[in-house]
């Protein structure tokens, strides 16, 4: 019997000896071997199609928390590096268990969140599938790796569950840590609620190593909100996972030295002060930014658009973002009760952002409402960078530091009518 | 990488450069070089942008000779002088953030593990003291700590080179350096004691002054590292440009400081001493699991 608990542990774990997977190497009852049967070595690899469009689905009432854990049970994660921080934390212990279980191969709580982003940067580098997360202050300490990420052509998965980062130090929810991702050049998008970090977590592996992508991909949810609150979350059977990380079908040769020619130098120093240098690295900028472009198609494809749009011909129109999308949901609903003209923009992706989506869709609206959990109004920023007319926009309303956001605020702006 | 991979399809060769095709035909690749042959083959490195004399530069060529695998290896460096001749290499060479080294090591090897579990992949970080001992110093420590299987090489010219000349923690105490104008206020930092609590397996202190002695320490924190654990080895580099050390003196310097303070020493915890005594010692040549 031994022989086949020993076999399985070898399976999941190509590393058995070693004495950071050693805690699977335990006795397992008989009863454990058949749920291990049922888990990672009974997951059948399937066409990313038919895992995010086709597959049967299943409601289960969960966190979102649960929800990126069972993302990540279908994503064929190879290593995934973890750091505790309110509200992300729970993910990550998540993902060890997947890791327990063998869903995933590598997993280890790193030193800080410096280091979890360097490491990340150095096993995507060799060409495995790779998952990490944090939330606020933790996302500020790694921000100086996930800066370079996408100069780097560096796949990997970043949840980033959104928290105050500002001082007075504090764990609210409130999304001001986004805008610090909008200029690195990687992928950027942002969740509404359950289904969305399910869904988003999902195909941001897929996105993020397409070889004309060859990106990394930040999925941002509200903390709490969303981490810590359950809702229904459709998901396909445990026993299908996305095909593995085909590194040699990228942009850029794996740093694993099997790839002629011998020299390669991928991560070469730029800095010469000549005009030669300033051009390689201009032409290697345009060249992340275009990439980011080419997720479009993608993004399209498997969440079914950069944008979504509720009552496409209202004269006042909400634009939002994340948790704010829910109140504004609710916001259409109470207008439409009332024999108001309102509709909606759902922004899914942050980065590549949805000009052209926006300008169309916005065109006849002769009031814009951008709704925020955040001070700063990043979203409106972005929404004003891009359209006509700026002066349609009403600005807020904003929430942050942790407060929710009542559903009056919205009212009160579309109605122009405050209390 | 098997040499197979790299070999020139017949009827191309005249369209390679000739440099490649050296390193192919008559390279460092899949047979390990002595430190006594150099000269009669192609190295892995020969043009680099550093400072005329820089004991550093000969330390990175014997590094080159000296790696048991060099067709299996992957170096990580970091800001600093070292990664101008560093990147020249016929070597991947991964170059992050500064001090990022020993965390991205760290990702590398465990990825390079997952996807190449029946060959040996050696991953070996050489960078600067100030890239080490202080901006990168937690990530060393903790690669250490977690007893992450691959070598940590110090080149210590005890100052920020690459920015023209500041103490770093490796500065000897008493030093006037820049943003140190009245002397470096602390103790030089023992990385060497640091390493040994840590519970690294192998670490070695060593100047340029003997090189087959630096080859032979490169290639034992190599191949422990691969079976034991984190091996460590700290190389007096001088830099001759900020401590006005005059080109010719260079070496005579190197054999200044060994007799008075950076004597070889080298340092095995049992599980090590005992792999090199039984196994380790006996391999020869280049080395493929
Ligand atoms: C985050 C960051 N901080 C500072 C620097 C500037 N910097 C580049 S090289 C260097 C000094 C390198 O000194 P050391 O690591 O000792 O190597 P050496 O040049 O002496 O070989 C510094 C401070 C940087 N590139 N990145
Ligand atoms: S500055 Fe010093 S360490 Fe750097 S290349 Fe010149 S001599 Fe070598």
């Amino acid at each position: 019997m031994s022989d086949v608990v020993e076999k399985k542990v070898e399976e999941a774990h190509p590393r058995g000896d070693d004495p950071r997977t050693d805690v699977i190497t335990e006795k397992v009852s008989q009863e454990e071997i058949e749920e291990e049967k049922k888990g990672a070595a009974a997951q059948k690899v399937v066409d990313p199609d038919y895992l995010f469009l086709k597959a049967p689905r299943e409601k289960q009432f969960i966190t979102g928390s649960e929800a990126a854990k069972e993302a990540i049970r279908r994503a064929n994660v190879d290593i995934a590096i973890a750091y505790p921080i309110t509200p992300q934390s729970e993910t990550m212990q998540q993902v060890g268990y997947l890791y327990a279980e063998g869903y995933v191969k590598d997993y280890y709580r790193a030193e800080e969140e410096i280091g979890v982003m360097s490491a990340i940067a150095g096993a995507s580098r060799a060409g495995v599938r790779c998952l990490t997360a944090t939330s606020g202050p933790g996302l500020m300490r790694g921000i100086e790796q996930i800066q370079a990420w996408p100069g780097g052509r560096l796949p990997s998965v970043l949840l980033v569950m959104c928290r105050v980062i500002n001082a007075p130090l504090a764990i609210q929810p409130d999304n001001i840590e986004i805008s610090f991702l909008l200029n690195s050049g990687g992928v950027v998008l942002h969740g509404e609620n359950q289904q969305d970090f399910y869904d988003y977590a999902l195909a941001a592996f897929m996105i993020g190593e397409k070889a004309e992508v060859t990106l990394p991909v930040a999925v941002a949810v509200d903390g709490f909100f969303v981490t810590h609150a359950r809702g229904w979350v459709s998901t396909p059977a445990e026993n299908m996972k996305l095909p593995p990380r085909e590194c040699y079908h990228e942009a850029v040769p794996m740093m694993d030295n099997e790839n002629p020619p011998i020299r390669i130098s991928r991560d070469a120093p730029i800095q010469k002060s000549n005009f030669i240098s300033y051009q390689m690295h201009a032409s290697w900028q345009q060249e992340v930014w275009a990439a980011q472009e080419r997720s479009r198609k993608w993004i399209d494809r498997w969440l079914g658009g950069l944008v979504e749009v509720v009552n496409p011909k209202a004269k006042t129109m909400i634009v939002a973002s994340g948790g704010a999308v829910s109140q504004a949901r609710e916001a259409v609903r109470q207008s439409t009760e009332q024999g108001l003209d309102v509709g909606l923009i759902k922004v899914k992706s942050i980065r590549p952002f949805p000009t052209q989506e926006l300008i169309e869709g916005l065109d006849h609206a002769e009031k814009i409402i951008i709704p925020e959990f955040n001070y700063v109004g990043w979203l409106a920023k972005e929404v004003k960078s891009v359209i006509p007319r700026v002066e349609r926009v009403v600005s807020g309303p904003r929430v942050f530091g942790g407060m929710s956001m009542p559903t009056e605020l919205i009212m009160e702006k579309i109605t122009g009518e405050y209390k | 990488m098997s040499l197979e991979t790299i070999k020139v399809s017949p009827g191309f060769e005249k369209y390679l450069p000739k440099e490649y095709q050296d390193l192919v035909d008559d390279g460092p690749f899949v047979k390990q070089r002595k430190v006594s042959e150099m000269g009669s083959f192609k190295e892995a490195i020969e043009e680099h942008p550093m400072c005329a004399g820089c004991a550093m530069t000969l330390f990175i060529r014997l590094t080159y000779v000296a790696l048991p695998s060099l067709e299996n290896s992957v170096i990580v460096g970091t800001a600093g002088c070292g990664r101008l001749a560093i990147s020249q290499g016929a070597v991947p060479f991964i170059y992050g953030n500064y001090g990022d080294t020993n965390a991205v090591a760290s990702g590398l090897k465990r990825g390079l593990d997952i996807r190449f579990p029946n060959q040996e992949k050696d991953v070996v970080v050489m960078a600067g003291d100030g890239g080490l001992a202080d901006i990168g110093f937690h990530a060393v420590m903790h690669s250490w700590f977690r007893n992450e299987k691959f070598t940590t090489i110090m080149l210590d010219n005890e100052v920020y080179g690459n920015t023209g000349g500041q103490e770093s923690g490796m500065t000897q105490k008493g030093t006037v350096m820049k943003m140190a104008p009245l002397g470096k206020k602390g103790e030089k930092m023992d990385m060497i004691a640091l390493a040994k609590t840590s519970g690294v397996a192998y670490i070695a202190r060593v100047a340029p002054t003997n090189p087959t002695r630096v080859a032979n320490t490169i290639r034992k924190a190599v191949l422990i590292a691969r079976e034991v654990g984190p091996t460590y080895i700290q190389a007096y580099t001088s830099c001759n440009i900020e401590y006005a050390i005059p080109t010719p003196l260079v070496m005579d310097d190197a054999r200044e400081v060994e007799a008075d303070r950076y004597g070889f020493t080298e340092y095995f915890t049992d599980e090590a001493k005992s792999y090199w005594d039984n196994t380790g010692r006996k391999i020869k040549g280049t080395v493929k699991k």
